[in-house]
């Protein structure tokens, strides 16, 4: 029986051969944590003794969640953080001036790699698919354990074999496509599944396509979300001096336990209402929906692709009076970029506020949290209850392109009906 | 291990911002993180529940972020234990990995309604709704799960590991 690339990255890290349901101790190639799961996992790790870290080339600290940091815990936080990353001599340990959105980040460090496991304690961990990687988010304990032995536990996935084909006309995204897909199969229809995507279609979704898609596979339960290795890959791996890496390819015969196929084509734009990003509709389905505040960035959306978009839109318009809009890009190199095209100037000269990189209001956090009754459109990946905010406020998902429409006229807006 | 306590009801999909909202994350003590278990979705929620209550729930339990605060959060409120008929598979290691004893269960819970008093026996595998005399099977721990919660969850297996001389031992 043939295996899937899940199959093959699990055999290869625990050395021996296993298959779907089999439980394995498997070697990691990058521990991930953040300054909200990086506490405990680094209190549970000195638990253990004075003992070091497995590699202290192989563990990421990224501080982008309450940072520049919102209050004084958050500050005593990062401040253990920065400490224990100082001890262990940690190489990767970023704040602010060096942070960036744990996810935009490490595939820009090069540290996720075709073929590489992946933990972090971040439930979006599952971004580095898109370099077909397997990523997923694990809790704080099992990253801080995993710093000490450099491996962890797993049930192998049983794998959710996801076709795209045909060619998305133009401002559809991959927002729109794994929006689409949650909304087809609910929150929890790949709960314990690694998500591959394949199909012809797939060259036509760039990386920050691909960033967007393999980042949301938790929001419809999947462990991981795969792409398969392709020109694509290969020449976003080259941009960064990544050559000839080691990437997986699924058998031809591999077993799949389920399977959905994408017609770009035919795709729309799609939202997520409130308060579950399987709630999907296509905007022309919509009654007309105001609202106070436009998101735009996070590890979903936040990327320099995502920006060109929204500032083309937005480009010698005004935001619509009355409403915020919140830029926020997802890493220095990112903003940097931004800068030097000319797009930051765009959205400030627009009425946008442009934010240095930060989890920010995504989670409600900081840097834009919404009142009782007001309702954002927001490039992030999560809608629920009392997410931005306010219990009683509301979030609705969307891409870049759509959120930068919705930012000039006030309400959940299609890109045609603006340019 | 017979745990028992009232039953306290909760839908499908309860995510983790519902268990312990994003503004309380700073913080990382379990009693403190229990003081605002499910604020924004039952604000009276600590009130009405008692020190060993049982929470019962539907599909996906746990879904959303990797939160290990949202399983510190629930056994810092003083909860038991919870009884779902499923669990989002990051929440679902976090309750094995901070000792928060959880089951899964393929049996239709609805007839368990809020105040009966349930007593789950993790030996026999079976939870008993007292007040209405009714009994359910949970899934048996596949038996890698099993050894990891008999020695008392991830810390202890991987500080049995570094003693036996894994690396860094």
């Amino acid at each position: 029986m043939g295996k899937t690339i899940a199959e093959k990255i699990f055999s290869k890290h625990s050395n021996k051969d296993v298959k779907s349901g089999d439980y394995t101790l498997a070697k990691v190639d990058i521990v991930l944590v953040n300054d909200i799961t990086g506490p405990l996992s680094v209190m549970e790790f000195q638990k253990l003794g004075n003992i070091k870290v497995f590699d202290k080339e192989k563990i990421a600290i990224i501080c982008d969640h309450f940072t520049p940091n919102k209050d004084i815990k958050s500050a005593q936080n990062v401040k253990m953080l920065r400490n224990f990353a100082k001890d262990q001599d940690i190489k990767h340990f970023y704040e602010p001036g060096h942070v960036g959105i744990e996810h935009v980040m490490v595939p820009e460090l090069g540290l996720a790699r075709p073929g590489y496991l992946i933990i972090g304690a971040d439930s979006h961990t599952c971004t580095y698919g898109a370099l077909n990687a397997f990523s997923t988010g694990v809790g704080s304990t099992d990253a801080g354990m995993a710093m000490a032995t450099g491996d962890t536990w797993f049930r192998v996935p049983p794998s959710f074999k996801v076709e795209v084909v045909g060619k998305q006309k133009k401002w559809i995204s991959g927002k729109d496509v794994v929006l689409h897909l949650i909304g087809k199969i609910g929150v929890e229809g790949a709960n314990y599944f690694a998500l591959e995507f394949c199909g012809e279609g797939l060259k036509n979704l760039s990386i920050d396509d691909r960033f967007t898609i393999s980042n949301m596979a938790i929001e419809c339960g999947g462990k991981a979300g795969i792409f398969n290795y392709d020109s694509i890959t290969e020449q976003y791996l080259k941009d960064l001096g990544i050559k000839t890496p080691d990437y997986v390819e699924a058998d031809k015969d591999a077993k799949y336990e389920n399977s959905i196929k994408i017609d770009l084509d035919v795709l729309d734009y799609t939202v997520s209402l409130p308060f579950s990003p399987d709630n999907t509709t296509n905007i022309n389905k919509l009654e007309k929906t105001y609202v106070d505040q436009v998101v735009i960035g996070s590890c979903t959306n936040g990327r320099i692709s995502d920006l060109r978009i929204a500032a083309e839109i937005i480009s010698n318009n005004k935001v619509k009076d009355g409403l915020r809009v919140i830029v926020l890009p997802g890493s220095p190199k990112v903003y940097l970029e931004a800068l030097r095209e000319g797009l930051i100037e765009k959205f400030i000269l627009a009425g946008a506020a442009v934010s240095t990189p930060t989890c920010g209001p995504c989670l409600g956090g900081h840097m834009g949290i919404l009142a009782e009754d007001e309702v954002c459109v927001s490039t992030t990946n999560r809608n629920f209850i009392g997410r931005m905010g306010h219990p009683k406020s509301k979030v609705i998902l969307a891409s870049p392109a759509v959120a930068a429409a919705s930012a000039l006229t006030g309400y959940i807006t299609s890109p045609e009906e603006v340019i | 291990m017979i745990l028992e306590g009232s039953a306290r009801i909760f839908g499908n999909n309860i995510d983790t911002d519902l268990i312990i909202a994003a503004r309380y994350l700073a913080e990382t003590d379990q009693t403190e993180l229990g003081k605002n278990l499910f604020r924004d979705l039952r604000p009276n929620f600590l009130n009405e529940m008692k020190k060993g209550d049982i929470i019962v729930a539907g599909n996906n339990f746990g879904c959303g972020s990797s939160r290990e605060h949202a399983p510190l959060a629930i056994k810092g409120a003083g909860i038991s234990a919870v009884v779902a008929n499923s669990f989002a598979r990051i929440f679902f290691r976090n309750a094995i990995n901070v000792g928060l004893p959880i089951f899964v269960t393929s049996e239709n819970l609805d007839s368990i309604e809020e105040g009966n008093i349930i007593s789950v026996n993790a030996l026999d595998g079976t939870l008993v709704n007292k007040t209405k005399n009714k009994t359910y099977k949970f899934d048996p721990y596949p038996e890698f799960l099993l050894n990891l919660v008999e020695i008392g969850g991830l810390f202890n297996f991987t500080k049995n590991r570094l003693e036996a001389g894994a690396k860094n031992a």
